[in-house]
């Protein structure tokens, strides 16, 4: 066998690679098998970037099902809660070209707030919460859960006596951070602590007095 | 001493002289106070008292509320007038949303009718108590973070601590309400000090202090040297230098050991206090006086008459100020905290809070406008300034693009904020305003996602339950249907006796029923390991204790919807059973170990004694399985019991009680098919 094999060289060669061939194809399919990715992975990191109000404002059901749409090839443009800062990270994500907001974009966060003396108890808003943050049963009041509300509307349409506002955020003065210094060419905006270390930074006075 | 040193720094003008000169004096009590109840770091207090309600120094006016948090008590005695929103000390006043819910206390005439907590002898109370009761009297941490003090000292469950330091650097200029408080009260600090070390295993302490307080090193040294006590108390007198106060900079001047990026001084088994925080703590155990008062500087060129004073909490700012002489006309700037790290305040009106070390009444002279910020000529001081060796023009690049992900891989937040490098600059830009900025945008960027991430869960958990619910009425629907058909037959079928064996679903649909099974069982697989895998992460989150409130919220969230994806499809299976159970020849599906096949599939009795042999070898290898699960699951009850974990117990002791139920119903079944084999025997003779 050896020897039939060391005559024939170019045989030899052929049956080393097709078994090659079939021991990686072996393992391929294996790997395959095994690692199999279930669904689409660029869904599920579209809708990570989504900000999951299911407000549904980009006409579909939800922000899942926008993300898939996406991947099918629909613009990234349509998610007003999301605003400039979504589509900015949606164009990175996809490597699209970001387009403007098509539609209102919401200034601030805010949430549902249900005037509860004019509320009669329908549950029709409880209904058409996307996240079960509304509180309440059939002919008693309800009340909404500030901290689970994303500011969505989809209540304040379904509502026969029109008793949900749409409140700014009440989080909102806890959300403030430092802002922006306005860049160079400028004084700075306020006059915070960095600032008065550059005036600090001058002669003190005692030094000019010497001086 | 020189053995180590931080790097970068910077030496600024420390007119400290303006506030050193005068002794410490008490301030007269103020005719009225507001107390803000966000004096500290995490939660805010809760109010215990009602407007009209008179109350009396040092009474609890408001609790703690969760596991950060610190509660306030009335610093004079008096009337409550009010409890509403009130402009409190914060950077964001400028912009004129710095409101904070605020206690107001209008004091009647002079009297000071004091309610004091019993004293504790620290030295033989035991740590439970010495909690309790730093943590009901309120202290927090006054270096300026306002850290509650009883949250810092329970630090050893976490963390072994050898060294606790008492960070008496000081470094900023203007500065001198600690210098002051270790001149007066240098015993009591050490022995504050010594009350924090045994509380928190500490067994030595470091005090670390700079050069140009010489009366505050001489205090010490006296007190010390008159103090007989085992815990040894190592006084270091370091080079003036800004920031040698930073927690992390004192660390690493004093013991050369590097606090980790993003880490804590306790990863590095150091703890550090600032003076007055073990003077409040002593004074706390000590004398049982809740912290009403503190320290607080006043200084700058406009006042006359600068210096420290002992001022109770919630003082009105102009009382203060008019105490040591200010010259409205000459004041320009009034600034809270250090000229370094401080912020200005745009009215005098606001209280005076805990963590209010020092106000500055400056000139214009002292602090003349700043000039407009000039491009950056890349010149790198203030790379050789930055104490923590971070790059702050890299910092200043990325955090102006804002080009976040790349800020935090250069350890933004590694950045103490302390100025130097904006301190430095030639070209007067105020970098650490873009470095705030910039934390301040990643922070409410993350939580943001973290909120989306919490609503997505939700939404998937309604849609879970509306699938379940769905599943349901379509069950009960088909139920009764069958029942409606199956009640219609069933005269003849009586008659017809013992041949149950009804064909009225046509071969096609049992066919399609099957294909159907197969794939609802597929699916309820799927979901009872979503279900296993929720409890998991939720049984890992529990276990890893780090205040995860959040976390286990949305893990809760995460398994409620496994647990109702798995209840829907169970249902669907069930419905699907119990509708060609009859039709199929007797299914292999008894082998009931999953919890919602429902064991109650009564076997028909007309069968041969083949098949009731294989049913009875069936439901023997069903007890087997089930006795194995059921013993695997005693297991694992018995671990989480020895583990003393509420979450993990729980989830095992269902587990084990699903076990048992199992087990009994496969015996059950397997008793009923081993009479069934027995009595066609008995009965097949006549």
């Amino acid at each position: 066998m050896l020897e039939w094999l060391t005559a024939h060289g170019i045989l030899a060669a052929t049956l080393a690679l097709l078994g090659l061939a079939v021991a990686f194809g072996a393992l391929l399919g294996f790997a395959g098998q095994v690692f199999k990715v279930e669904g689409d992975p660029v869904v599920e990191r579209i809708d990570a970037l989504l900000p999951q109000t299911q407000c549904g404002q980009c006409g579909y059901p939800g922000c899942k099902p926008y993300a898939e749409a996406i991947v099918q090839g629909d613009d990234i443009n349509k998610c007003p809660p999301g605003g400039d800062a979504t589509i900015a990270a949606l164009a990175d994500l996809l490597g699209r070209e970001p387009k403007p907001l098509d539609g209102e974009a919401q200034d601030i966060p805010r949430v549902a707030y249900i005037r509860e003396e004019e509320c009669i108890g329908c549950t029709k808003c409880i209904q058409a919460c996307p996240v079960d943050a509304i509180l309440g049963a059939a002919k008693h009041m309800h009340t909404v859960i500030v901290d689970e509300c994303t500011g969505c509307d989809l209540c304040v349409e379904p509502c026969p006596v029109d008793c949900i506002d749409m409140l700014p955020h009440p989080d909102l003065a806890k959300q403030w951070h430092w802002p922006r210094p306005p860049g160079p060419g400028h004084r700075p905006s306020q006059p915070i602590a960095a600032t008065l270390i550059a005036s600090d930074r001058q002669p003190a006075p005692e030094e000019r007095a010497h001086g | 001493m020189a053995d180590f040193d931080f790097p970068g720094g910077i030496m600024p003008p420390e007119r400290k002289t303006l506030s050193n000169q005068a002794p410490l004096v008490k301030a007269p009590l103020p005719a009225r106070v507001m107390l803000p109840l966000t004096q500290h770091v995490g939660q805010p207090a809760e109010p215990v008292v009602s407007v009209g309600q008179t109350v009396r120094t040092g009474e609890i006016i408001a609790c703690a509320q969760g596991m950060i948090s610190a509660p306030v008590h009335a610093s004079i005695t008096g009337t409550v007038t009010a409890i509403e929103e009130r402009a409190v000390p914060h950077p964001s006043a400028a912009v004129g949303e710095a409101k904070a819910l605020c206690i107001v206390i209008e004091g009647n005439g002079q009297d000071d009718d004091w309610q004091r907590m019993p004293p504790l002898d620290w030295r033989s109370a035991s740590d439970e108590a010495l909690l309790e009761r730093l943590q009901s009297s309120g202290v927090v941490g006054l270096g300026g973070a306002g850290f509650p003090a009883a949250v810092k000292a329970q630090v050893r469950q976490r963390h072994a601590i050898d060294t606790l330091i008492v960070n008496a650097a000081e470094c900023e200029p203007y500065i001198t309400a600690d210098d002051l408080t270790l001149r007066t009260y240098p015993g009591d600090v050490i022995e504050g000090a010594r009350m924090l070390a045994r509380l928190c295993g500490a067994e030595r302490i470091l005090i670390g202090i700079e050069d140009n307080k010489p009366e505050a090193v001489a205090a010490l040294r006296q007190a010390l040297s008159t103090s007989n006590d085992t815990t040894p108390v190592e006084l270091k007198v370091v080079a003036t230098r800004y920031p040698s106060g930073g927690e992390s900079q004192l660390i690493q001047k004093l013991t050369g050991r590097e606090v980790p990026s993003r880490g804590l001084p306790a990863d590095v088994g150091l703890l550090c206090h600032n003076p007055g925080t073990l003077l409040a703590s002593l004074r706390a155990v000590r004398d049982g006086e809740p912290m009403i008062s503190r320290i607080v500087t006043l200084t700058g060129e406009a006042l006359t008459r600068p210096g420290n004073l002992e001022a109770r909490l919630g003082t009105p700012l102009h009382a203060l100020l008019s105490l040591a002489g200010l010259r409205p006309a000459r004041l320009s700037q009034l600034i809270l905290g250090g000229p370094m790290m401080g912020f200005t305040l745009d009215s005098d009106a606001l209280p005076l809070v805990k963590t209010a070390n020092c106000l500055i009444a400056g000139t214009a002279d002292e602090f003349p406008p700043a000039p407009p910020e000039q491009a950056c000529i890349r010149c790198g001081a203030c790379e050789t300034a930055c104490p923590a060796s971070l790059l702050p023009q890299q910092l200043y690049w990325f955090s102006k693009s804002r080009e976040h992900d790349k800020a935090e891989l250069f350890n933004l937040f590694d950045c103490i904020e302390c100025g130097a490098c904006a301190y430095v600059c030639p070209s007067h830009i105020p970098l650490v305003q873009y470095y705030r900025a910039a934390k301040g945008e990643i922070r409410l960027h993350e939580r943001e996602a973290r909120k989306a991430e919490h609503a997505r869960h939700r939404f998937e958990f309604r849609q879970a339950r509306m699938a379940r619910e769905e599943a349901e009425k379509e069950a009960r629907r088909k139920a009764r249907l069958q029942q409606a058909r199956a009640s219609r037959p069933a005269p003849e079928q009586r008659k017809a006796a013992v041949s149950p064996t009804p064909s009225d679903t046509p071969q096609s649909d049992s066919q399609d029923s099957a294909a159907e099974l197969k794939k609802l069982k597929i699916a309820q697989a799927a979901a009872k390991a979503a279900v296993r895998k929720a409890e998991r992460a939720l049984a890992r989150a529990s276990e890893g204790g780090q205040d995860p409130s959040a976390d286990v919220n949305d893990l809760e969230t995460q398994l409620a919807t496994a647990r109702e994806n798995l209840k829907a499809t169970e249902t669907r299976l069930a419905a699907l059973q119990s509708r060609t159970a009859p039709a199929a020849t007797q299914p292999a599906s008894t082998t009931a170990t999953g919890p919602g096949v429902p064991a109650s599939q009564s076997m028909p009795t007309g069968t041969t004694t083949e098949d009731t042999a294989k049913q009875v070898r069936q439901r023997k290898i069903a007890v087997a399985s089930a006795q194995a699960a059921y013993r695997k699951a005693e297991k694992a009850l018995e671990s989480a019991a020895a583990q003393n974990d509420d979450a993990t117990l729980a989830a095992a002791r269902q587990k084990f009680e699903r076990a048992q139920g199992n087990l009994d119903r496969a015996r059950k079944a397997l008793e009923e098919a081993e009479t069934t084999a027995h009595e066609p025997k008995d009965t097949s003779t006549p």
